[in-house]
């Protein structure tokens, strides 16, 4: 029997799928972690900081291959070389600036994703090492940005490495000879920079795309969370798809995030076009000077996204225990970068969800985020003493919503939880119902 | 060791206390505001001629090319050949200095620094001040001083130009009469043009990113279009 030409690809094309299937999981695959997740039906815009996380991500990967391509890493070279890759190199500047803002994006959207799990007690059981995996991100990420930032050895990179570097210094006994082990010379040098390198281009980008593959498959194995709260797994219909599940590919994949990535990359594309620089926010301007051992910039600030750490290190100011408040600063820094992958033990509300959480839970959290801002603010400006007292009372809320979330999460009334995920179509239904 | 990583703290402290205000913050004279402009040829060529004619001689443009910058502004080789690559160097070459470093530490106290982006480190406004405001000084090794920069090491190199200023009681500048081969607005004007060729300098392609951002953005603007159309029909069935 004849058969038509696109019958003839359609039989084609399953052949090879069976062949490939046979070798290699490759439709299993495929519906394991796409066409055959069930994601609630119930995600918002928050849920889509976690996709763009994986779009800066991969813009990152491939702007910095090429920038590699023609990026020097030496004390000599480097800076000339990266104003080449600005005049001389085609597109140079393009992929300079998505690379810069990049860096920017990748914390803006790692951000609203970790507050979105906060929110919603993303982190809670059975998603503790999901979090976990989560923290150990955001750590590779803060260590990665630090690393980068010494590559263009402006002179805020060299200073800003120098001050860094130097907390290292400040931990008893070992510290200065940890520091010279750091920076594998005695200031930060040729050597510092090439170490830097290597590990801002092999080392952390590797540990980086691993455990992205990780969080992944720890998402896939416990479902998504949801704004409600609600484990979606626990209502299935008879074939033991979830009743408040859709299917993530095409659903979310077409219908919530390809046209959220494009409206992203609008405005991405905003800033690396017309304000690549940020006022000095994304490259600050001391930075278009060539490293200089001996000229301090007038005020050293890291790239905005560090500030609110940058600012809870500035707000230890005196000794404890006969141990210089450098070293505390750094302690203190250090705890609030890592105090947060706790949360799974610390939270012990009934419920997930800030919707049907208390009052004090969302009085913490509006406290935490207003903090947050307020030091990211008091890290960009020079230290006064009411500058240093606000930024001591703000580490204090910032600790406190962690430390005394054990408390406020128990004795606090929270509202019933329904059984069932609430849309937008159900809330409408209930409001006319009632 | 202890003692050089707690002097490194304490200089890194010390530096933090300065003002954190915009950055050539400094002597506190109120800087003139300019609105640089990379679609004027005229200008940033006559920067260009400044720039060679009055400062290449102690301050490089080392990370941009002659070439690069003939094409950008719009000057034909062999014209930037004749009139403005003064060094000996080939079209395709830096614009170094023929300054010795070591010579200038000597004479200067350091060396004249680079300037490709001197307008992004100080910003047009500062620049634009800060080359109007020199005034006489006999306390200082070259004679002059200057309002934005105090103490500064550079001599005043365009006073034949503008001409010698002194304060007056108030502390503003004063133009000494009949020192100067230029009206005061055409001074301003040689100085915006060597500002607008310094601006131009700090991002070269600033104008083409500029122009190129346009089409990213419309094309961003369409495809989300289709791709909001596209979702909507996914999304219509999670909806219902």
């Amino acid at each position: 029997m004849e058969q038509s030409q696109p019958g003839r690809i359609a039989r084609g094309w399953s052949n090879f799928m069976e062949w490939v299937d046979e070798r290699f999981p490759l439709t299993e695959t495929f519906e394991y972690h796409m066409s055959r997740y069930y994601a609630p039906k119930n995600f918002n815009v928050w849920y889509l900081f976690g996709v763009l996380s994986m779009v800066v991500l991969v813009i990152q990967l491939l702007t910095g291959i090429w920038l590699t391509m023609s990026y020097v890493p030496s004390g000599d070279g480097a800076f000339a070389s990266v104003e080449y890759i600005m005049r001389d190199v085609e597109y140079g500047w393009l992929l300079r600036y998505l690379h810069t803002t990049g860096a920017s994006a990748f914390f803006l959207v790692v951000y609203l994703h970790m507050f979105r799990a906060m929110m919603y007690g993303s982190y809670r059981k059975p998603r503790e090492l999901l979090w976990l995996i989560g923290m150990a991100i955001f750590a590779c990420l803060i260590v990665e940005g630090f690393l980068g930032y010494l590559l263009p050895w402006g002179n805020m990179s060299y200073w800003a490495a120098q001050v860094i570097i130097s907390l290292v210094g400040a931990i008893p006994v070992v510290g200065p000879d940890l520091m010279e082990w750091v920076r594998g010379d005695f200031l930060v040098s040729d050597i510092t920079l090439n170490r830097f390198f290597a590990l801002h281009v092999v080392a952390l980008p590797l540990v980086l795309v691993m455990l992205v593959f990780v969080h992944i498959v720890a998402l896939h194995h416990v479902g998504s969370n949801n704004p409600d709260g609600i484990e979606i797994k626990q209502n299935k219909d008879e074939n033991g798809i979830p009743l408040d599940g859709v299917p993530f590919h095409p659903h979310y994949t077409i219908g919530h995030d390809l046209p959220a990535i494009v409206l992203f990359l609008f405005f991405f594309c905003i800033v690396v076009f017309y304000v690549p620089e940020m006022f000095g926010y994304f490259i600050e301007k001391p930075n278009f000077e060539e490293a200089n051992s001996l000229k301090t910039p007038e005020h050293i600030a890291p790239v905005w996204y560090y500030t609110p750490f940058y600012a809870m290190l500035r707000a230890a100011t005196f000794p404890l225990f006969g141990i210089p408040a450098k070293f505390w600063g750094f302690v203190v820094m250090a705890g609030a970068i890592v105090l947060p992958a706790v949360l799974p033990w610390l939270d012990r509300s009934p419920v997930k969800s800030i919707r049907y959480k208390g009052w004090l839970s969302k009085g913490m959290l509006a406290l935490f985020v207003i903090s947050f801002f307020i030091l990211g603010y008091l890290g960009t400006i020079a230290p006064s003493k009411p500058a240093t007292a606000l930024a001591q009372i703000c580490t204090v809320v910032y600790f406190a919503y962690f430390v005394l979330m054990p408390w406020y999460t128990r004795v606090e009334k929270t509202k019933p939880v329904p059984d069932r995920v609430t849309t937008k179509a159900t809330r409408a239904a209930k409001a006319e119902g009632a | 060791m202890k003692s050089r990583s707690s002097f490194l703290w304490a200089l890194t402290a010390a530096t933090l206390t300065f003002s954190a205000g915009a950055f050539p913050a400094g002597s506190g004279w109120p800087l003139d505001s300019i609105d640089p402009d990379l679609e004027d040829l005229p200008s940033l060529q006559n920067g260009f001629k400044l720039y060679v004619n009055y400062c290449i001689g102690c301050h490089s443009v080392k990370y941009q090319r002659y070439e690069r910058t003939a094409d950008d502004l719009g000057i034909p080789h062999d014209i930037a050949m004749d009139n403005l690559v003064l060094t000996g160097q080939k079209i395709g070459e830096l614009m170094t200095t023929s300054m010795d470093p070591e010579l200038a530490k000597n004479w200067f106290g350091a060396p004249p620094p680079d300037l490709t982006m001197v307008a992004r480190v100080r910003g047009t406004d500062w620049l634009y001040t800060y080359l109007r405001t020199f005034y006489q000084d006999e306390a200082r090794p070259f004679g002059v001083n200057n309002l934005v920069f105090e103490n500064v090491g550079m001599p005043n190199v365009l006073a034949g130009l503008q001409g010698e200023q002194v304060l007056d009681d108030s502390g503003s500048p004063e133009l000494v009469a009949g020192t100067g081969q230029l009206s005061p607005e055409e001074f301003d004007q040689v100085i915006y043009d060597i500002v607008n060729f310094l601006y131009y300098t700090g991002d070269p392609s600033r104008l083409e990113r500029h122009r190129t951002g346009i089409y990213v953005l419309l094309f961003l603007v369409v495809l989300y279009v289709f791709t909001y159309l596209l979702g909507r029909e996914y999304h219509k069935e999670i909806v219902d």
